[in-house]
Formats: structure tokens, sequence, C-alpha cells
């Protein structure tokens, strides 16, 4: 049993790049959610089309890295106009529904044997971000102690937190303006913003645009990272690890995001590390737990221990306990 | 106190009081609008000499529940009308579908002579029309102030990309804060301006509701019930201050129950009961209107008066 090597993986886990990256995403998620009101299910799908924007534009029509990524904004654009039209005008619940219908229905499409030519189908595409990694300035590993990280991840890691702290930045700009004024009270009260001239379909649109285009430069940051895309990679379970991440930091909050994503991380990789040590060295008899069974526990013990947060801090770790006392009148 | 109260020499005293302290208060814009109204027939759907507010063959109904059925009605400017009617007459929905947050089944309306019917009820707010809702909507984790500032009309930093330009709005956000404040201290919510407003009770609710809606600066107000829950002292307040806006010009049309209120304030009255208007004019019209008695006391208690006459 390793302790060193649990604590140093689980450190890494927080502030790697998966930790960025959905970081990143969860602001985008939080506009919606925590400042907009508005129910999204389905944030997976922004970011599929973010990464398959990045990947198709290269692997299959040959174009550069960065128009790939302009593709990929593009098609979190046009998703987001897809989803929002018909929706918004009605209550939130259908909003909810097209999120997650849409999603998987991007899901299958992209990985159908009929967008194949495109998309690679099931097994996705593989070596498109060359142009990134070229422009890496780290020439060697970083190791901080235990802590040890090589330089392609250094680099994906600088990009992810660097785009964080910019759309962490910006929506705080925003939120702080009346433009963000106007989105809370739709938050809290579609109909009274509307009485006071407030123009809610178009505030709501916004916002989801906003948001789904964060969620879509988080899924190309995926494809570049890993330099693969893959249709089941990009599952509903992601948009649930998203919510969790919000609540966990505190939605409605502008660094809830960053602690949330970072906090989760580090359980997850913690929990997963720890697992694996304690199987390996016999500390857990391996016929109670071996190997493959423990991706799957840890996030039994995740679970867990958002539910020991929620009871313990309902409004999340960043969130002001002082909101959920509100009572309806 | 209990007896004070029931002694009926008293209780006349103390109308007469109230009655001679009306008469010698009344304002200019009451003068005004009592002028204006002289010659206004008091019969339903009559014609008014400045309308801001006609609405016609406007029709709502909730499955079998014929809920709102208005003919013809007009709202004369700068006056304090009152909508009055048992419980279930259709002033709410009456309401809901003239400022464009219901959609009627048949009818036109328009308002300052422009047909807004079909509008979106955000474009009929903006053209100066707002209205407050008879349950209301505080929006809970903003503060006091936000909540008043939000009614600001024409905020440049309202739009998405001038946004994160904090330059280009601070100056105008700086004169709203100062508006708002004022009015904050108006409705005596000054205590309560860097709270979340939803930790105001019910009564502070109703007067936040109506501070943000005179933000927007209208031309004509609609109030659901504004006093509902306000306490006396600051009901005889907030008459003042309605008084006052439409002495300033502002139309006002308000739900109230309370007749005591409505007699002392109405410039006019009009009558709702089953989705209909049953009657209007000025309040003494209205007093003793049979019509009225009958709609709010019932058929049966108002039968046997027409037996006795037959007998
Ligand atoms: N959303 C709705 N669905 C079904 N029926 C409704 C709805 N809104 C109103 N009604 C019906 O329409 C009628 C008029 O209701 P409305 O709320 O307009 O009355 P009101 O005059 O405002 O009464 P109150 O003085 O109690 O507020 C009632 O019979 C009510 O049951
Ligand atoms: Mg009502």
């Amino acid at each position: 049993m390793n302790f060193t090597d649990v604590l140093s993986n689980a450190f890494r886990g927080a502030f790697g790049p998966e930790a960025a990256i959905y970081a990143l995403a969860a602001v985008g998620l939080n506009l919606h959610f925590g400042f907009t009101g508005l129910l999204n299910f389905g944030h997976v799908g922004f970011m599929l089309v973010g990464a398959y924007g990045v990947a198709v534009s290269v692997s299959t029509w040959g174009l550069s890295l960065w128009v790939g990524l302009l593709v990929g904004i593009a098609c979190s654009i046009v998703l987001a106009l897809i989803l929002g039209i018909p929706t918004l005008r009605l209550r939130g619940d259908y909003l909810a529904i097209a999120t997650i219908a849409g999603a998987e229905v991007l899901r299958y499409f992209y990985r159908s044997d009929w967008a194949a030519p495109l998309t690679g189908g099931v097994y996705g595409l593989r070596q498109f971000a060359n142009e990134f990694f070229a422009l890496n300035p780290y020439s060697s590993d970083l190791a901080l102690g235990p802590l040890y990280f090589s330089a392609r991840n250094l680099w994906v890691m600088t990009a992810g937190w660097a785009l964080v702290i910019l759309a962490s930045l910006l929506v705080y700009l925003l939120i702080r303006s009346p433009w963000g004024r106007v989105l809370r009270a739709i938050r809290e009260d579609e109909l009274a913003a509307r009485s006071l001239g407030k123009n809610v379909y178009a505030y709501k649109m916004q916002s989801l645009v906003l948001g789904g285009v964060i969620g879509g430069i988080a899924g190309a940051l995926i494809a570049i990272a890993t330099q693969s895309v893959n249709p089941d990679n990009f599952n509903p379970a992601v948009t649930f690890y998203l919510w969790a991440i919000m609540i966990l930091g505190g939605a409605s909050t502008i660094l809830g995001p960053i602690i949330g994503s970072m906090i989760f991380w580090f359980l997850a990789t913690f929990l997963d590390s720890f697992l694996r040590n304690a199987t390996a060295s016999g500390v857990i008899p391996p016929d109670l737990l071996s190997g493959p069974d423990v991706g799957a526990l840890r996030f039994v013990f995740v679970g867990l221990c958002l539910l020991l947060l929620m009871i313990y801090r309902p409004a999340g770790i960043l969130g002001d306990p002082k909101e959920l006392r509100l009572d309806v009148r | 106190m209990s007896d004070e109260l029931i002694n009926p020499s008293l209780i006349d005293a103390r109308e007469e009081i109230v009655a001679t302290e009306q008469d010698s208060a009344r304002s200019e814009g009451a003068k005004r609008a009592a002028a204006a109204l002289a010659g206004v027939a008091a019969e339903p759907g009559v014609a008014k000499p400045d309308a801001i507010l006609v609405a016609d063959d406007v029709s709502k109904s909730f499955g079998g529940v014929k809920a709102v059925r208005v003919d013809h009605l007009e709202v004369q400017r700068s006056t304090i009308t009152a909508l009055i009617g048992p419980n279930g007459a259709g002033k709410s929905t009456f309401f809901n579908l003239v400022s464009g947050f219901d959609k009627p089944d048949t009818g036109t309306w328009s308002f300052n002579g422009t047909d807004i019917s079909g509008s979106p009820a955000y474009r009929i707010a903006r053209r100066g029309m707002v209205r407050t809702f008879q349950l209301t909507k505080a929006l809970m984790r903003l503060t006091t102030l936000e909540n008043v500032m939000l009614g600001a009309t024409g905020q440049r930093g309202e739009r998405m990309l001038n946004a994160p330009l904090r330059w280009v709005w601070k100056g105008q956000e700086k004169d709203i804060e100062q508006k708002a404040d004022d009015l904050i201290e108006r409705f005596r919510l000054g205590h309560m301006r860097d709270e979340f407003a939803g930790t105001m009770s019910g009564g502070q609710r109703k007067l936040l509701e109506m501070a943000r809606a005179m933000m927007v600066d209208p031309t004509m107000i609609m109030l659901d019930e504004p006093m509902a829950g306000v306490n006396p002292a600051l009901v005889q307040s907030l008459l003042g201050h309605i008084q006052q806006l439409r002495d300033d010009g502002m139309s006002i049309v308000l739900v109230e129950h309370d007749m005591d209120v409505i007699m002392s304030i109405s410039d006019w009255i009009v009558v709702f009961a089953e989705g209909a208007v049953i009657a209007e004019g000025r309040p003494d019209d209205i007093r003793t209107n049979e019509k009225v008695i009958e709609a709010y006391l019932g058929k049966r208690r108002a039968l046997p008066t027409s037996q006795e006459n037959e007998a």
C-alpha cells in the first residue's frame, strides 16, 4: 500500500487535463443552469459537436486545426439554435427533454455507418492535433516531488486552465452587468422579467448559445488532448458528471465549476488509485474486488462523497446556503 | 375597544370625518378626471372622451368556463379606473389577456391608439403598459435594489455585446441606481435594499412589485390587488402615491376587493361578473347599482325584496 502514490495520483487528477476540460464545460453549463435556469441535460452534445468539428475538419477535409476549432464553435452555435428555437418559448422541461434526446441522437448519428465517411463511425478519428502539439513550449517533463506531468500534458493543462480562466472571467463580467441581471431575473421568474419589457426568449437563446460554445470548446480540447474522438466517449454520463461538478462547487457561483471539477477529479482518481493499490497489495482480498471492477466501483464512492457533501453543504462548496432558505410565498 | 367599534354613532361620526377629509383633499387630478368623465353615461361599454385602452369583443374560455367575455371596454386616460367583481369574475384573466400574458380566443384591443392585440408581453410593457401580478413575483435571489433596477428600460448594458464593457454602461447604471433608490425609499423598503427579495414578507413583496413596475416609467399601470396584505397605515400612503401618479398624468387600472379603498380613490369603476362587464360608472353610480349588489350578494339574497314588492 503506497499512500504517496495514491495521493500524488489524486493531485494529478485535480490539476490534470480532464479537470481543466470538465471545469471549462461546467462553466458553460453553469451559465445555462446556474445563471439562467435553463435545464440542459445534454451538455455533452455541445462537447461532441465541438470535438468532431476539429476532428472532421482536419482528418477528413484536410483543413488546419484552427479552422477546425472555428468549425466546432460554429457547430455548437447551430446546435444551440436547433435545440433552443422550438423549446425556449415553452416551459423549462421541454428544453430538458430536447437536450437529453438531442445529445443521444447526435451520438448515434456520428457513429452511424451513414456518417462514417466523415466521422469514422464507431472507430472515430485520430491523430489530427499535431499542429497543437507542434506549438508545445515545454521541452521536458515536469516532476515536482512525487507529482509528475509529461510535457504533452503540461501543454494541454496550460491551454485548458487558461481557457477556464478566460471563460470564467468572461462569465464574471457578463453576470455582473445589466445583461447578467436580466439572466438571473429570468432564472427567478420569467414572467416577471417579461412584465418589465425584457425579451426573455432572446436572452435565453443568447445564454444557450454562449454556454453551448463554451461546452463546444471544451469538447474540442478533449479531442485535441487525446488526439482522438470516439462517439461513445460522449455518452450521457459525461453530462451528469458535469452536473455533479457544478452542484458540488456551487451552481451560480463563478468559481464553483473550477473548484467542483478539481474536487471531483481528485476524488475520482484518489479512489481509483486507492482501490487499485489496495487490491494489488492484497489489503483488499482479490476475491472481494479485482482490477476490472475498480473503475465501476470508484464512481459508487464518488457518488457517496457527493451525497455527504450535499447533506452538509447543500448549496455546494462555494454556494451561499442562505439562498436555499428563501422560500416561495 | 370593541365596544367603541360597535357603537353606531361613533361609526357615523368617523365616516363623516373621512368624507369631509376626502372632499377637501380632492386633488387637481381627481377634479380633472371627474370633469373629463362628467358627460359619460354610467352604462357598460360606454365610450370615453380620451380612451387610452380600448378592448373589443375580448373573450377567453378555460374548458367550459367562459372566464372573460368583454364586448367593449374603454379606459379613460389619466384616471384611476378600478375593476371590481366577485372572486372568479375574470378580472385577472382580463389583465393577462390585454397585457399579452395569455392568448384570447377572440378579440382586439388597442393601447394609445395602436392595435396591440397579439403583441408579445414584453413589447406591450415597452410601449408603456405595465402590469403587476396578483400572486407576487419577487425575484427571490436578486436583492431588492437589483429587483427594482431591472425595471429600467433602454439599458445599454442589457445588450450582450456591451455587457462585458463596463465603461459603456457604468454612467447609465449610476443614474438607474439613483432612481431605484428613490423608489425604494418611497415604498419604504430602504432597510431591505441589499437583502434578497426572497427574505421579504408577503406585503413587502407587493410593495417591491409596485416599485419595480414604476421603474419602467409606464404611461399606464395595471395593478392586480396591490393592497392585499399591506398594513393599513401603509395602504393610506400607497393610495396617496397612486393618486399622485394619476395627478402626474399616469393612467391606473386597479383590481381591488376593499370597497372603502375603491370608493375613496377611483375616478371610474368597472364591475365584472362571470367574465362580462355588468356595470360601469362613478363610485356613486356603482354604490346604488342593483346589478352590482346582485352580483356580489347573489340572486337568492336579492330576490326576497322583489317578492316583497309583488306581495
Ligand atoms: N389557467 C386557468 N385555467 C383554468 N381556469 C382558469 C385559469 N385562470 C382562470 N381560470 C378561471 O377563470 C375564471 C376567472 O378567473 P380570474 O382569476 O380571472 O378571476 P378574478 O376575477 O381575478 O378573481 P379573484 O378576485 O379571486 O382574483 C375563474 O373561474 C377561474 O377558475
Ligand atoms: Mg384575480
